[in-house]
Formats: C-alpha cells, sequence, structure tokens
C-alpha cells in the first residue's frame, strides 16, 4: 500500500516536471510531427479494424438481446450510443495503451539505460521538453482524431451487419442512427479519448524514463507501462462518464 | 595564484545505505587534463554525473570558475551545460538519428543553426576524428564499436567546449582503435585548449592522454600527482593498481569457493 503512493508521488512529480519544463520552449514541431505520425497514423489499422468488429458484434448481440422484447429497431441507435460513448473511446484507447505505451516505454528505457538521456542533458537539451512534451502533445491531439475515426467505422460496422445479414433497411438505419445521436454523445467520448491519449503518453514515458538495469529492466518497464495505462483508462473512463453524464 | 577551474569539495553521494562518493574532493585547472583511474563501482562516473548535475550530490561543493554549480536551475544550468562536452562510456548516441544530425545535435537544437551549415560544420568534425563524409548519412547502429567512438568524441567537441569529459573513451576497443581514439582525444583537447576530466581503468590510456592523474577508492581521491610520477607515487594502493595485480591493499569483495 505505501508502495503505491509512492508511486502516484513519483508519477505526480515526473507529470510537475513534463508539464512546468516540458510545456515550455523551445518546443521541437519535428518531434512533435514524427510522433503523430507513429501514434496516430501508425495506430490507423488496428483501432480500425477493432472498432469494425466492435460495431458488427454489437448489432448482432442487440439484435439477438433486442429480439427477446421485440426491441429489434433499436439496433441501429444503441450501436451508434455503444460506440460513440463508451466503446470508440475504451477500446481505441487500449489498443493504442497496447501499441504506444509499450513502444514508448521501450524506446525511452532503451535511451536511458544507453545513457541517451544522459547525453541529452549534456546537449543541453531538456529530456522533457525533448522526449516526454512531442509524447504528451502528439497523443493529446491523435486520440480524439483516431476515435472518430473508429466511431465512424464502428457504425458502419454495425450498418454492414444489420443491412446485409439482418435484414433492416438501409435508409431506415441510417435515418436511426442519425435521429438518435446527439452531439454529446460523441464530444464526450473524443473528450475522453484526449484524456486516454495522455494516460497513454505519461504511462509510456514515465516508465520508460525510470526503467533501469538493461534488456530485463526495459522488458519490465514496457509491460508496467501498459498495464498501468491499461487500468487508468478503465478508471478514468469510469471517472469520466460518471462526471460527463451526470447532469 | 590562478584559482582551478573545476573544484570538487567533500562531494557526498549515497545510494541508499551504499555510500558511493565518500567526501570526494579533487582540482582541475584550466587547461589541464586530469585522469581519473580506480576500479569498477568506485564512484568515477557518479562523480562526473555529479558535476554534470544529472545526479545531485548529497553534500559538498562542485565550483567552476570558483562558482557553485550544484542545484543550478533554468537558464542559468542551460549556459553552464553549453559550456561542456561528454563521451560516454557506449557512446550514447542517439540511434534515432543519422550520425550527422548527432554531431550537429546541440549546434542544431541549442544555437538553432541552419541544417545545411550545421551539416557542414558535422562533416569538418567527423573529418577531426577521421571519418569521411560517407559516414554522415548512415544509423549509429550501422557502425562499428570504434566508429561509434569517434562518432561519440566528434559530437562532444562540436560546439567548441571549454570542458570535456571523457568516461571510459577506450573501453571496449582493441588495442590499436584505443590508441587511435587516445591520438585523437590529445589532438582535440590541443586544439581546442580545453580543460578536461577523464575516468578510466586502462594505464595505457591514462598515461598518454593525462597531465595529472588521481586515483580514487571507496568514494574518496586517495592519490594525485603529476602523470609522469605515476611509477614512484609510494601509495600501496596505486602500486597495486598500475600493476594490476590481485595482491595487495585493494581486495575485491569476492566469495571464495
Amino acid at each position: 500500500m505505501l508502495a503505491l503512493f509512492a508511486e502516484a508521488g513519483r508519477i505526480f512529480i515526473f507529470l510537475k516536471n513534463a508539464i512546468l519544463v516540458g510545456l515550455t520552449p523551445p518546443v521541437f514541431p519535428r518531434q512533435i510531427l514524427d510522433q503523430m505520425l507513429k501514434i496516430g497514423y501508425n495506430s490507423l489499422p488496428v483501432v480500425g479494424l477493432t472498432a469494425f468488429f466492435t460495431g458488427a458484434v454489437l448489432a448482432l448481440q442487440i439484435y439477438i438481446g433486442g429480439s427477446r422484447f421485440n426491441a429489434e429497431s433499436l439496433v441501429s441507435s444503441i450501436v451508434a450510443l455503444g460506440i460513440t460513448r463508451e466503446l470508440g473511446p475504451v477500446l481505441a484507447g487500449l489498443m493504442v495503451a497496447g501499441r504506444i505505451a509499450a513502444s514508448i516505454a521501450a524506446e525511452l528505457g532503451t535511451m536511458r539505460v544507453t545513457e541517451q538521456i544522459d547525453a541529452l542533458v549534456t546537449l543541453s537539451t531538456n529530456p522533457y521538453r525533448y522526449l516526454v512534451a512531442p509524447r504528451l502533445i502528439a497523443a493529446v491531439i491523435c486520440m480524439p482524431l483516431l476515435v472518430s475515426i473508429a466511431d465512424t467505422i464502428g457504425i458502419m460496422g454495425g450498418y454492414i451487419i444489420g443491412t446485409r445479414s439482418l435484414g433492416f433497411n438501409s435508409g431506415a438505419y441510417l435515418k436511426n442512427t442519425v435521429d438518435f445521436l446527439q452531439f454529446d454523445d460523441v464530444s464526450s467520448g473524443l473528450i475522453k479519448s484526449a484524456v486516454f491519449g495522455f494516460i497513454i503518453a505519461l504511462m509510456g514515458c514515465y516508465h520508460g524514463f525510470n526503467s533501469k538495469g538493461g534488456a530485463q529492466g526495459v522488458g519490465r518497464a514496457t509491460t508496467n507501462a501498459v498495464v498501468s495505462a491499461s487500468i487508468l483508462i478503465l478508471a478514468a473512463n469510469y471517472l469520466m462518464t460518471s462526471l460527463l453524464f451526470s447532469e | 595564484m590562478s584559482q582551478p577551474h573545476i573544484e570538487l569539495t567533500d562531494v557526498r553521494k549515497s545510494f541508499g545505505p551504499k555510500h558511493v562518493l565518500n567526501g570526494l574532493s579533487v582540482k582541475v585547472d584550466k587547461g589541464h587534463s586530469l585522469v581519473v583511474i580506480g576500479g569498477s563501482g568506485t564512484g568515477k562516473s557518479v562523480m562526473l554525473k555529479c558535476i554534470l548535475g544529472i545526479l545531485h550530490p548529497d553534500a559538498g561543493s562542485i565550483r567552476i570558475d570558483g562558482e557553485e554549480v550544484a542545484g543550478l536551475t533554468g537558464g542559468a544550468r542551460d549556459r553552464f551545460l553549453a559550456r561542456f562536452g561528454m563521451l560516454f562510456q557506449g557512446a550514447a548516441l542517439f540511434d534515432s538519428l543519422p550520425v550527422w544530425q548527432n554531431v550537429a545535435f546541440r549546434l542544431i537544437q541549442g544555437h538553432n543553426m541552419a541544417r545545411k551549415q550545421a551539416r557542414d560544420i558535422a562533416v569538418e568534425k567527423l573529418g577531426q576524428v577521421g571519418l569521411g563524409a560517407e559516414v554522415a548519412d548512415l544509423f549509429p547502429a550501422e557502425l562499428s564499436g570504434g566508429m561509434q567512438k569517434r562518432v561519440g568524441l566528434a559530437r562532444a567537441v562540436a560546439a567548441d567546449p571549454e570542458i570535456i569529459f571523457f568516461d571510459e573513451p577506450t573501453t571496449g576497443l582493441d588495442p590499436i582503435m584505443a590508441d587511435v581514439i587516445n591520438n585523437l582525444i590529445v589532438d582535440c583537447v590541443k586544439r581546442l585548449g580545453a580543460t578536461t576530466i577523464s575516468i578510466t581503468h586502462d594505464m595505457a590510456s591514462a598515461r598518454k592522454i593525462a597531465d595529472d592523474i588521481a586515483m580514487i577508492y571507496k568514494g574518496k581521491i586517495i592519490w594525485q600527482g603529476a602523470a609522469e610520477t605515476i611509477d614512484e607515487s609510494g601509495n600501496p594502493y596505486v602500486e597495486q593498481f598500475i600493476h594490476g595485480s590481485a595482491e595487495g591493499p585493494i581486495q575485491m569483495e569476492l566469495l571464495k569457493p
């Protein structure tokens, strides 16, 4: 229990440095663009596939469940709500946590144990500015973009199953989707996803920065980054949902 | 009497129960080359990292030109670090950047130099360590250990620093490449007129690049003198070290089988 608080304290100090030092000039636009490419663009396939299958399976399950009380007509609207409010951000967050928290932790961890981070310092470049800040910024920008694409693909997955194998009328399905969906449904999901992006980059950077002890230490940092990012995403998701939807 | 360029007084640093630096004091005059010798785990690297502020000493004072530098922050620390260059033991090249961007890193990021001009300087610095322009666009992983060390040296001297640290510059190299590196270090230091601290346990390297030699043992300097006098030190610890003998006052903490 004490160890947990000590870890939380270290993360908080790291966060403080990342924001107070990392987010001050000079900024490194090249690094930010590079990270956006890695975090955002390169995550598109995995996030897209996840969203497609999730939307498809959601349509199937709701159809099966809904048929028990003659509510099959709700399939399109529930798919849209489920994807935009919950499954889009959370599943994309978890997939990106697996990809990006791991790769950030492994990269920075290797830089730590091979003294590259110390070398940065001796070259008058603050590692919080050069390494941490670009990753945080890129993740916070990219996650909402990724999730808005995931939302679209997820709804499309439901639409394809709905119209091809469940026998819905294409026009009616789309009309129901659009009519029921409110701006809040989408925006709350996007706000969540920005926070998830921050969590992913922070955990990757924190564990990478503090890795020690060669290859084994880097391996441990990578595992810890993915596990802690995933759990924090799920916890933050509950917390934000209870805040954002408690009107 | 001019003040020493670098002066450490009674510096202490512990990691948990382990006292790594135990009241270490050492002085280096301007333009001098000090080589610190000592076994593994005696605190040599920790000493350099304390001076650079990568580690914070628990106690003691570190002065450059008489000015206390331990605990500098923000812009003052940036200006302080701008006077340094360091060659790391494993070269510590940034493996995401090609060689020339490694060498020109400080020029591009710190001095906002145009990339074209920075590249020209990088190629020139690579030439000074005996590497051709064709190496500039390779990545560090494509180079041999000796070439990485030379690129590391070029990076350390690229912005003409006044103080240079060498962390085990010859470790892991064959004797010939080690001597090549030693010569390059001597050349670079002479050209820049820099003050240097090197840490090594390679006596051949120490004799070649040192003006003064200091021996560190259990976190303290136990002997310091001119490089020529090392053979007549009269210090049993130094004698044992330079002759590389297992018999003597320094006992390795080994479990006897």
